[in-house]
Order: structure tokens, then sequence, then C-alpha cells
């Protein structure tokens, strides 16, 4: 029992003295506690831990996509773009502490490279293009991040806010090639062979681009949760969290401050990428308007009220980010109002119930939950002796 | 009687009209489908007694203010339509959804409209780079794709979009039009020109060049977002350029006004159609320069051109039939020029509809426009361009001069057509609206 009892006891009080950095990414640092203790099923193993939960959640993919009809899977593929890139950010900002504005900009460019390279005569295999797009966004990010690493709080805010309202000009600026306001067009990439099989083994229907998109999407969020779930529990995330908390220590145990948040902030980078890269197909276009400031201020959304460091969390946010509003929408419509006053009411609603959930729940959804829980936890093994 | 029931006895007695009108040969109902068919649910949204229409428009954000008006006119129309019967005895159902000018969001509610909602066709999707996110999509599944709420040629190709059509006068025949206005009544004018930095403002220009290339002393160029227009308007005040044609969007009319008395820079200004609603550059001016400026009688002797009746015409037969169908919506709000576009789009759709037949397919609807909708008669003051090689919307406009709330009209309406194509006087009569505010389309099949 003692080796339950010492990270649920400490992340506890953590909470209680409400220290607010530790209490705001409490999701992040429960999860890892959860990873070295509880009556758990699954393999101590982190690896493959990992690999489990992985093939569960894309059998569950599947039954959810075969389950719901055609206009679930493209709202999916929405979920998914937002996640994303939500993982890579709430890794910067809930792991590194280092925040950022400007990861709608780099979503744009992973956006604008898949748009390029799938409009070619012979357009190359889709994983070259996404990872191409990772790679040119990770570049990117290193630029930034070699900026950001000096940079601290506002500052820091500042300088990637910069990013998101400038980089989306160049397209305006460079209208020969990236298409200028109207944008560029995305073309759906030929569906395979077997992947028709596939479906029509599976469900029985035929296969639309819709579908085969929305597979996509679904693979590219496994793929980034499953790597970057395990950079969080490895030494890497382990460094991060260090940077995080305690400079002065962190520094002291002999690690490079600024290199390690440059790093962070390349992972990161990457994810916006391939996030941008998805967005990419889902919308069928890449447009300047598509990457403004209220794109890289709803990814800050998401990880803020699902809660900080859990990739759970950012996928959470995600969900609501996509579902959240249009649900509201509806309800006002059959509330009998119109379209246009439903849609500026479901803003409001929207923002009041993100200050809801910032004074009830400064965890975010997921760290709060995993608070009580570990809470609960606690005083059971207290009361037990 | 509860209100359900006595909405379904009003429905009921709605279609028994249509029908009667129908099986005596068609009347003034839009009931022309020959009548001895019943109605069918012939394709995807449409039942024996509903069709649903879906559009996207920006309804919350920048370009809220104005375009948000234009659903809550095509809404009017369709519920005057549906009082009086329907169009072939059936409901038109209106769904129209937020897209915040986002591409994104643009894609999404289409998406939804599209998978979930299952309308039958999209009908006035609102902007160029929005609606350009779509079009791939509503083509390759077949969902006709009418009368786009933008100036741009991109929904002019037959042969990549077979279903998507334009509706308003492209900004490249604008620019000619306004082009040759210029050459011909200011042949000294040294002329300056205020551009969107989008196909709008190339477009436009590019029209303009035809006619005005040695007059041109100076080209700027704004990017939307960027509200500060000092720099180009400084410009073409040192270039000396007496006349102004203004390619941009009305909060860019308001900012260009403003800049100018600024700069004690006074020419004579000339904006495209977009930009020069004096009810919103009005209230817009009001907003920007914080009450100091609180009409729009600095747009007083501004030279614009005009496609559609508005509402400063009051005496416009079109306008009337507007001002009737609005009071009875019982909507809130004025009659406004935007509402008076989405009424106009709504009558080009009812038309489009009943010549689709009766139990019309979507390949129909999209013929229908193809075969007769150079035809049509209805507000617009030029004819249609559509054919089964083009999609393009009207043909041609009016030039007219601001002045006070109402305009007066300067030229007879002239038509053309891209590239170098002539521009001559429309010698067609201006159309007036049948007696019972419905058009009357004969199937084309």
């Amino acid at each position: 029992m003692s080796d339950l009892q010492t990270p649920a006891s400490s992340a506890a009080a953590g909470a209680a003295t409400s220290d607010a950095p530790v209490s705001a990414t409490a999701a992040a640092n429960a999860s890892s506690a959860q990873a070295t203790g509880g009556r758990t099923l699954l393999p101590r193993n982190t690896l493959l831990r990992h690999l489990l939960v992985l093939v569960l959640c894309a059998v569950g993919a599947v039954v959810l996509l075969e389950s719901t009809d055609l206009g679930f899977n493209a709202q999916i593929g929405y979920v998914a773009f937002y996640a994303i890139a939500a993982g890579g950010l709430t890794l910067l900002t809930g792991l590194n502490g280092q925040i950022s504005l400007g990861h709608g900009a780099l979503m744009a460019v992973g956006g604008y490279t898949t748009a390029l390279l799938l409009d070619a005569e012979e357009p190359l295999p889709l994983v070259v293009i996404f990872l191409a797009a990772v790679a040119l966004t990770a570049l990117v990010g290193a630029v930034v991040g070699v900026a950001a690493a000096r940079l601290h709080g506002p500052y820091l805010a500042g300088a990637t806010l910069a990013l998101a309202v400038g980089l989306p000009g160049l397209a305006l600026y460079f209208k020969e090639t990236l298409g200028g306001e109207q944008g560029l067009t995305v073309s759906t990439p030929d569906r395979p062979e077997w992947f028709t099989e596939t479906i029509r083994t599976l469900s029985g229907g035929s296969p639309s681009g819709v579908k085969w998109i929305a597979y996509i999407s679904v693979a590219c969020l496994l793929v980034t949760y499953f790597l970057l779930a395990n950079l969080m529990r490895s030494r890497v995330g382990r460094t991060w969290r260090a940077v995080r908390d305690q400079e002065v220590a962190a520094e002291l145990a002999g690690i490079d401050l600024g290199a390690w948040r440059v790093t962070a902030f390349v992972v990161s980078a990457a994810a916006a990428g391939l996030a941008g890269a998805v967005l990419a197909l889902v919308v069928r276009l890449t447009a300047p308007t598509a990457f403004t400031i209220v794109l890289s201020l709803s990814l800050l959304t998401a990880i803020v009220i699902g809660g900080l460091g859990s990739l759970f969390g950012a996928l959470v946010g995600s969900v609501l980010l996509v579902f959240l509003p249009r649900l509201l929408r509806d309800a006002g419509e059959s509330l009998d109002m119109d379209a246009a006053q439903a849609a500026e009411i479901s803003y409001v609603v929207y923002g009041v119930i993100l200050v809801v959930v910032m004074l009830f729940a400064p965890a975010g959804l997921v760290g709060s939950v995993r608070l009580a829980l570990l809470r609960s936890r606690a005083r059971r093994s207290a009361a037990r002796g | 009687m509860t209100r359900s029931s006595r909405r379904l006895v009003g429905l009921v007695a709605a279609a028994t009209v249509a029908s009667t009108l129908a099986a005596c040969g068609g009347g003034d109902s839009g009931g022309g489908g020959g009548g001895s068919e019943e109605n069918e649910a012939s394709d995807v949204g449409i039942t024996e007694d509903t069709i649903r229409i879906g559009a996207h428009y920006p309804l919350t954000g920048v370009a809220a203010p104005g375009y948000s008006e234009i659903p809550t006119g095509v809404q009017a129309y369709f519920d005057y339509v549906n009082a009086n019967g329907g169009v072939n005895g059936r409901q038109i159902e209106w769904i129209y959804r937020d897209d915040a000018y986002n591409p994104t969001n643009t894609s999404q509610v289409v998406n939804q409209l599209v998978l979930e909602d299952e309308v039958f066709a999209i009908m006035g999707g609102l902007g160029t780079p929005t609606h350009n996110a779509v079009t791939d999509f509503l083509n390759s599944e077949g969902v006709p794709d009418l009368f786009v709420a933008s100036g741009s040629r991109l929904w002019d190709d037959v042969e990549e979009k077979p279903t998507t059509f334009g509706w308003q006068p492209d900004y490249e025949i604008e620019g000619k039009i306004i082009g040759q206005y210029v050459a011909e009544n200011f042949p000294d004018a040294k002329v300056g020109l205020f551009l969107q930095g989008d196909d709008f403002g190339e477009d436009g220009a590019a029209g303009a060049k035809q006619y005005l290339e040695d007059q041109i002393v100076a080209e700027e160029t704004y990017v939307p977002g960027n509200t500060d227009v000092r720099p180009q308007i400084s410009a073409l005040q040192a270039a000396g350029a007496d006349l102004v044609l203004g390619f941009n969007v009305p909060s860019y009319t308001a900012l260009s006004q403003l800049t100018a008395l600024q700069l004690g820079y006074d020419p004579q200004w000339f904006y495209s159609n977009v930009g020069s609603d004096p009810a919103l550059v009005g209230s817009l001016l009001a907003r920007f320069s914080e009450g100091a400026v609180s009409d729009a009688s600095l747009l007083d002797g501004v030279l614009t051109t005009e496609y559609i009746p508005t509402v400063d015409t009051p005496d416009n037969p079109w306008i009337q039939l507007y001002q009737r169908v609005w009071e009875e919506s019982g909507q809130e709000g004025e009659l406004t020029n935007y509402r008076a576009y989405g009424m106009s789009q709504a009558y080009t759709m009812v038309q489009a509809l009943q010549a689709a037949g009766q139990n019309p397919t979507r390949d129909d609807l999209v013929a229908a426009v193809e075969q007769a909708g150079a035809d049509w008669e209805g507000p617009g003051f030029a004819p249609f361009r559509y054919s089964e090689d083009r999609h393009a919307g009207y043909s041609g406009m009016l030039v007219s001069r601001i002045a006070g709330q109402g305009s007066e009209e300067l030229t007879p309406v002239l038509v053309t057509d891209n590239g170098d194509a002539e521009i001559e006087e429309y010698d067609g009569e201006a159309a007036t609206p049948p007696e019972s505010g419905i058009p009357d389309e004969e199937p084309v099949n």
C-alpha cells in the first residue's frame, strides 16, 4: 500500500496549498503519479501500456466511425486536427510552462506545405507529404523557439502573438504561389483500393471521400498522441517538468534550460504542423482567414478547459471546441431564436462556461477529476491507516 | 385548437389551393408543374410537401454588419412564397448557418448542411475565400451550388465546377463599365485606384484598365484587416489623383473617407457597388469617427454602380413588393439594401425551382438554370449570362450618383461580358414583378 500512498498524498498536498502553477497543471502531474501506482490492469511498462491503449483506441475509433453517419464522421476530422495541435500545445504549456499564441500560424505552415505538395502533377505519397509538413513546421518552430527560450510570460505571449498575426500575411504577399486571400484549394487524395475493400467488409457500405479523410485524421491523431505520451513519460518529459517548476534546481542538476525549452517548442511545432496538414485535408482549403489569431486562442482554450498538460484533457477540450458551439446553437434555435441570435448567444454562453470552469475547476475538467480521485484515494488509504 | 393543428390545417389548405391551381393549368402560386403528376420525394432534400435549401453567412464577427441581414431577407421572401402555396405545393425550408467568415467554419457548416440536414441545394453562400472552401465538396457530392454571393470569377467554371453558379455581376465587368464611364465623362481626370488586395481589387482594376490605362496615375492596395489606410490615401494624394476608383468593402469606404478628410484630400470618389451602401457606410462612419461624422453626408456626390433596385427608390415596383413582403414577415428592423439583395436572390431561386419541374432531381435544377436562366425576368436590371457553357451571373449594371439618402441614375443599363467584349446599352424593358409577387416559370422539360 505504501507505494500508492506516497504519490497520491503529495499531489493532494500540492493542491491543498493552492499553489497556482502546481494545481493548474495537476492534470499533467497526476497522470505520472498514476503511472507509478494505482490498481490498474494495464501493464507496468510504459511502452507496453501505451501500445495497448493505442490498440484499444484504434478499435474504438473504427467502431465509432462505422456506427455513426457521414455527418458525424466529418465532424471527427475537425476534432482530430484541433486535438493534434492542442496535444502539442499542452506539452509546451502544461509540461514546459511556455505559452504560445502562435500555434495557429504554425498550423498554417503545415497546411500550406500540404496544399502545395498535393497540388503537384504526380503528388508524393500522403505519408511523405505529412512528414514534409511536420519537418518544415518543426524547423520554423526551432527558429521561433530559439527566440522564445529567452522570453517569459507576457513577453513570450507577445512574441508568439506577432507570429500569429504576421505569418498568414505572407500568403497575401506571395500571392502567385500561395493563392492570396482566396487561398489554395486542396484536392482529396485518392482512396487506395485496400481502404475501400476493408470498409466494405467492415460495414458493407461504400466509403466516400469524407470517410477516407476521417480515417486519415484519426490515424494521425492516434499516432501523434502515442508518440507524445511516450515522450511525456520519459526522461525528456521529466526534464521539461523540472524546467517548468524549479528553474534554479533544474539548472543545479545540470539541465540546460534554454536548450530544453527549444526542444519543447520544436516538438510542439511539429504537432502543430501535422495538425495543419490534417486541417488542409479536412477543410479542403488553406486560406489566411482560416489561420487567424482566433485559431491560436481556440487551441489555448481547449487545453485550459480540458486540463493543462494532459493529452486526454486536450482531446476533451477539442471535442468541446467542435461540438459545444453547435449544441448551443441548436439549443438556441429550438428556443425559437433566429439563426443570427442563436449564433451570437452561443458565443456568450461559451464564454460563460469558460469562466465557470476556470472559477470552479482551475485544473481543467480532466485535471479536476484526477485531483478529486487522488484526494479520495488518499483519504481512503489514510483511513485504513 | 392547438397551435400545431392550426398549422397543419393551414398547410393542408395551402396544399389544396396549390394543387387546385396546378390542376387548372398553372396559376400565380407557382403551380406550373403540368398538374397530372403527383409530388414525389424525387431527390435528397425533397419530400412530397417540402424542399430544403441551405446557406452559409457571416452572422457573427467582422463581416457580419450588413451581410448578416441578407438571410433575413431571403427568409421573408420564402415565407411569403410558402404562405401563398409554396413551389409546386412544396414549402421551402430555409436553413442558414453562421461561418463567421472563416473558411474552416464554412466547410464545417456546409458538411453539416449537406450530410446531416440533407439540403437539396445550397444557395447564396457568401464570400470568396469562404465559399471557395466548399465548391469542390459540393460539386463532388453533386449538390447544386446556386447564386454564390460574391463577384469573383471563380464560380463561372463549368468544367471544374458544373453545379456552381454565380449571381451578381462579376468584378471585372463592373471594372469595365466604370472604366468606360470615367474615360467618357472625365477624360482629363488623373485616376487613382484604391484596391482590396485580392481578386476583388485585381479583377476590378483589370476591367477598369481596359479603358483607363493612360489616365491612371497611382494604384494603391490595402490588406483586409489592416485598418490604417493613411499610407495608401496619402500616396494617391501625392500622385495628384483627382478621381479615385475604390474596389473595396464598406468598412474601407468609411476608412478612406475619414482618412481623406483628415488629410484634406478631396477628389471625386467612385466606389464599386460592394462598398457603397449609404446606410451601412453611414453607420460605420459614425462608429469609426466616434460620432464626429454622424451620417453618410460625406458620400454626397460619390459615384457608384447598381444592378438591382435599391431601397432609396420607394416607387420602384420591386422595392414596393419587397416592402410588403418584409412587413408581412414580421421580422425586426427595416427593409435594407442587404435584405433587398436577399429577396432578389430568393426570387431567382424560386424561378429556378419552378423551371426544374414538378419532381426535380439535383441535376434537373442545374439543367434548368443552364437552359432557362438567361431568359428569366426579375429584379435585376440586366439578364443573366447562364448557359450550358457559362455559369456567370448578371451581365450589366448602371452608373449612379449618391445624393442624400437617395441616388440618381447617370447612365442607362450597360451590358457587357468578360475579356474584350464591347459595352452596349441594354435594349430590354425593365421587368416589373407579377401581380402575385411570385414568379411563374414553365418547367424546362
